[in-house]
């Protein structure tokens, strides 16, 4: 039954050290720019002059 | 800057959606022939290949691994081309990868009617096939991983993250929850005993459907969400908090499966905490699903694929509402081995995974082939009858799941179960027909959007290789000032990796360690013995029928339950069980404690045919067990299968075993023969006879337990 004792403190530690990650993040000004990516994906540009093969890679 | 010209590659990406709409066809139909033949069980036609005991695992491994597994794929090959503006790392990864993946799914097709399976849910599969599963996985992890690394954006956007996650959890899951010992070249034993085994399966049996039933699909409604409303994620923080509260409290969860069992209770204890804390980040995802629809209702009304999508989250919001209920214990206690389990998975199959393969389908069908759905209509119509199909599966299920839990739990004034196990099955009967009915319904829906997808593809010209234009990426990353901590990340795929893989085995590894090594948690039984050869053989047919798919042996420590089985299950009863058999469903009643109950006559008959001995029973006949020969070749190879597993067989049993054997099954002819049954000694029913009534008896012998 120890066991749980020791399981309880990593797992309440794990969950703190998110929490304090979260917070400093948070304070830190982190999420102040969590847009453009949300943005970005929804645009796939159509290729400009598709006839031009040239330079083409695959 | 130079702008680089390339090619998405379109076709793998139509090779995994036409995959996943034939398996979708044939899993769903496996289904609803499973679920009529717990009606009328004749409907298995009467040979071994198509009882509901093998039919059951098919099933399970065509909807999980073909239908929702090449719709990974499918979404994966589709997003992560563009995500990362590259086409794939190698053609000839991804040819191997699709050919590799269906190949596997026909060796299971193949194998798992003929009775070749491990006895472990979701992992019945045999150990080659085993070893191709991983060997392909990786072809896909090199794949994606290639791709990644020469990707020509900077950013991994939020469903490559989880593309990862899922790549790495299930590799780690496959490989554990596979160690097995084989003895031929279609036969293993779990390398893992009893309780060990249950916690292990279970681990890889919950994150099974964490990590390849979740993650993967939530990476595909972050991409394919957006891109069909055509506006962004509602929140691009709660993705990053989404992400990493999940697959950080996902890997803990697996012990809420075995609550009241003879899990360890602190593992129990473990599982049901993080299940309750796994509400946050799941429904974190739903709202975020959800709310990017935010000002689109009215797009909603319209268009079919969003219809499917919101109801795919939705039924997501449900199902991971309801895990975390019944998680609770309390709860649990009513729900678990009814059919109130199987209405969650099937809210969640039917609904999460199901739906949202629908919808991609319905969107990236028509753009693959350059034109217009062939039917708005009939995608209309597929979607409510889906809805209803769903609607007439689970509600029946719920209904029944707690009927007959609290029937199995009534007692009269007198102190005396009032129902006989028989009277509840009865008491189901309307309900499975009903389901067969919702069952149906979906199934329909399924040909319906074949027809109006074969239609698309006719009408379309298909576009292989779809032009795009990228710059590549910039050899030295300039930092922003204000840049988010978690960005350093995203840039970095192979740290990624690392660390999800260190986040989950933390939760793995926390909870299987001290299992393994802390005495106390098996306390051992002296009176319990290693099973005799015959008794071993009628294991390994108990385990080939899927015995379990309907029976379990766990009894759990209620007074219903004592007072209808005998003494409940302890720990160091299944020291010697590779692989364990508690299973997860009583469509029968339990068989922990069934040695000795009867007479072997009365199994034999009862196998001959069920309704004679329990009227109204709905287990099929298992007429081969009586015509077939058991195969004493194999026993010499099982027993030092077994030694080297750890069960003290004495020195070189092997040599002798056959000859133990024959004596034991000659004394069980002769008890038939008393009873007027005339069979030979060598037939698989004396086996299986052998092993029934073994079932439990080691404990009557001398209930002292030592630590």
């Amino acid at each position: 039954m120890s066991a749980i004792f020791l399981l309880v403190g990593v797992s309440l530690t794990v969950a703190a050290g998110f929490l304090v990650a979260f917070i400093w993040s948070v304070k830190n000004g982190q999420y102040d720019d969590n847009y453009t990516p949300s943005i970005r994906m929804l645009f796939d540009d159509p290729v400009k002059n598709p006839d031009q093969s040239a330079n083409t890679k695959k | 800057m130079e702008i680089e010209r390339f090619r998405y590659d379109n076709k793998i990406v139509k090779q995994f959606a036409f995959a996943t709409i034939l398996w979708g066809l044939v899993g769903m139909l496996v289904g609803v022939w499973a679920a009529l033949q717990l009606v009328y069980p004749a409907l298995n036609l009467g040979i071994s290949q198509t009882t509901f005991g093998r039919l059951r695992p098919l099933h399970t491994n065509a909807v999980i691994f073909a239908f929702v597994g090449n719709g990974i794929f499918m979404g994966v090959y589709y997003s992560l081309q563009r995500l990362c503006k590259a086409r794939m790392f190698s053609d000839l990864l991804s040819k191997i990868h699709f050919w590799g993946w269906q190949l596997i799914i026909v060796s299971a097709a193949l194998t798992l009617p003929f009775g070749f399976t491990t006895g472990k849910e979701y992992a019945e599969l045999e150990w080659p096939i085993d070893i191709a599963i991983a060997l392909i996985w990786v072809v896909f992890g090199w794949n994606m991983f290639g791709t990644i690394i020469k990707r020509r954006e900077r950013h991994l956007y939020v469903a490559i993250w989880f593309f990862i996650a899922t790549f790495v959890t299930v590799a780690m899951l496959h490989i554990v929850n596979s160690f097995e010992i084989p003895v031929s070249f279609m036969k293993s034993y779990s390398w893992y005993a009893g309780v060990q085994d249950a916690l292990v399966q279970w681990w890889y049996g919950h994150n099974a459907v964490a990590f390849f039933l979740t993650t993967p699909y939530l990476g595909l409604m972050y991409y394919f969400i957006p891109k069909a409303a055509n506006r962004p994620v509602y929140s691009y923080r709660l993705s990053i908090i989404h992400f990493w509260a999940l697959i950080f409290l996902y890997i803990w969860a697996g012990p809420h499966h075995l609550l009241y069992t003879a899990l360890p209770d602190w593992a129990q204890s473990l599982g049901v905490v993080f299940s309750i804390m796994l509400l946050a980040p799941s429904w974190g995802g739903m709202i975020n699903g959800l709310l990017t629809l935010r000002g689109a209702w009215d797009k909603v009304r319209e268009d079919v694929v969003l219809k499917f999508m919101v109801v795919a989250i939705t039924a997501y919001g449900m199902a991971t509402f309801e895990g975390p209920m019944l998680s609770l214990k309390s709860v649990n206690a009513i729900s678990h081995f009814t059919d109130w389990t199987i209405a969650h998975v099937h809210v969640g199959a039917l609904g999460w995974n199901g739906f949202l393969t629908f919808g991609i389908l319905y969107w990236l069908i028509p753009r693959l082939f350059q034109t217009d759905l062939y039917s708005k209509k009939l995608a209309n119509w597929h979607f409510w009858l889906g809805t209803l199909g769903i609607l007439f599966y689970a509600v029946p299920m719920y209904w029944a799941g707690f009927e007959q839990s609290k029937m199995w739990k009534q007692f009269t004034e007198e102190g005396q179960l009032q129902y006989q196990f028989i009277e509840t099955v009865v008491r189901m009967k309307p309900f499975y027909v009903l389901r067969s009915v919702g069952g149906t319904m979906y199934l329909i829906g399924a040909i319906m959007m074949t027809y109006n997808l074969i239609k698309t593809v006719k009408i379309g010209t298909f576009l292989a290789d779809e032009e795009a234009e990228a710059a590549p990426l910039a050899a030295v990353y300039k930092e922003h000032n204000e840049e988010h901590w978690h960005r350093w990340i995203e840039r970095r795929p192979v740290q990624l990796l690392l660390l999800s893989l260190g986040l989950v085995l933390v939760g793995g590894v926390i909870e299987m360690v001290p299992t393994f090594l802390i005495e106390s948690n098996i306390p051992t039984i002296a009176s319990v013995k290693p099973y005799t050869p015959l008794e071993l053989q009628g294991r390994d047919i108990y385990v080939r029928e899927g015995c379990y798919t309907c029976h379990s042996q766990m009894v759990r420590p209620f007074r219903s339950e004592t007072a209808r089985y005998g003494e409940y299950s302890k720990a160091g009863e299944f020291i010697y069980d590779h692989p364990f058999q508690w299973g997860s469903k009583r469509t029968g009643p339990d068989l922990a404690r069934i040695g000795g109950k009867y007479p072997d006559s009365w199994h034999y008959n009862h196998m001959l045919e069920p309704t004679s001995m329990a009227e109204y029973s709905i287990m099929p006949n298992y007429v081969w067990l009586l015509d077939n020969n058991l195969d004493t070749a194999s026993t010499p190879g099982k027993i030092r299968a077994m030694t080297t597993l750890g069960v003290p067989y004495p020195k070189d049993y092997d040599r002798i075993a056959n000859k133990d054997l024959m004596k034991q099954a000659n004394e069980i002819a002769a008890n038939l023969k008393n009873d007027k049954i005339e069979t030979a000694s060598d037939k698989e029913i004396v086996a299986i006879i052998a092993y029934l009534q073994r079932l439990g008896k080691d404990i009557k012998a001398q209930p002292v337990i030592k630590n």
